[in-house]
């Protein structure tokens, strides 16, 4: 059996908010028609919570889903667990058109906590991240500098950075850069 | 900067999270047309001093294609709207008329 790790393991700094790399987790995609009650039943029934709306994700404990097109989701799971629920969801999805794939090891996980954890996301993205617009619950694609990214408010106060393995270095010096102390801009 | 409202996401996108697709509504002159006919569809585009119609894709966002339309002299959005279209919905079309009186329009009169 390989030696699983994720790209940055243990990799956080601290200044006007914390950040830090989460490690492994199972993530799934589906592509296909969610207004179909068997996609739409399959999903939440793997993940366990209800459908999110357009631009959301619900999550209860490691699983959740998050809303990432109007033909995709993405189905998160805990990391090991994640090859399994895949092969049990294109089963089920076998005679429907759809696309399931298992894109864990295709990705990368952060974390940015703290009062100023908005703050530092603005410096990096185009996305209104003002406490009116992007409220707990908020999942958004987008992009961090040069890269493509997803961020989605935890709490008012976390927000949880997806971004692609291969990028991992350059968004964890994003982020660490971002958050350097002493750099606080009082926006929001 | 240009910010577009995506039909799809419902998002209020950043020029620079957009990736930028030319005309929109060309319609296709493949096999069995004629020379002209191909050439025009390949290389003959409208490049307007004022009201246009574009596609535009979400590219870092839901990577979705839709459709706007703006005005190339002040960057005012007249609207966006669904990519499964031929040409610009009722809506848009009324729109840009309040807003620009007499404007020529390819599709209605
Ligand atoms: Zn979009």
């Amino acid at each position: 059996m390989s030696d699983l790790a994720s790209p940055l393991p243990g990799v956080a700094v601290s200044g006007i908010a914390e950040v830090r790399e989460l490690g492994l987790r199972g993530m799934i995609t589906i592509k296909g028609d969610l207004a179909l009650p068997l996609v739409n039943s399959t999903a939440t029934g793997v993940s366990g919570v209800d459908f999110p709306d357009r631009g959301q994700a619900n999550y209860v404990g490691e699983r959740g889903l998050c809303w990432m097109a109007p033909d995709e989701i993405m189905v998160l799971t805990p990391y090991a667990e994640a090859a399994g629920d895949t092969a049990h969801i294109a089963h089920v999805l076998r005679d429907t058109h759809s696309l399931v794939a298992n894109v864990s090891d295709a990705r990368c996980l952060f974390e940015v906590s703290g009062a100023s954890a908005r703050e530092v996301l603005s410096k990096l993205t185009p996305a209104d991240m003002h406490p009116d617009r992007f409220r707990p619950g908020a999942f958004r694609r987008t992009r961090l500098a040069q890269v493509p990214a997803a961020v989605w408010m935890r709490d008012d106060q976390t927000i949880e950075v997806f971004a692609f393995r291969s990028a991992a270095r350059y968004v964890s010096d994003l982020l660490a850069n971002a958050a350097r102390p002493g750099t606080a801009v009082g926006y929001y | 900067m240009l910010i577009l409202h995506c039909p799809y996401c419902g998002v209020d996108a950043d020029e620079t999270e957009l990736a930028p697709g030319g005309e929109a509504h060309l319609k296709r002159f493949g096999p069995g047309s004629s020379d002209a006919e191909f050439e025009a569809y390949l290389f003959q585009r409208e490049n307007p001093k004022g009201v246009h119609f574009e596609r535009w894709r979400h590219a870092n966002g839901c990577g979705k294609w839709f459709h706007a339309a703006r005005c190339t002299t002040t960057n005012e959005v007249f609207g966006t709207y669904s990519a499964q279209v031929t040409e610009p919905p009722r809506d848009i079309h009324d729109k840009i008329t309040g807003k620009r009186p007499g404007w020529l329009s390819r599709w209605l009169s």
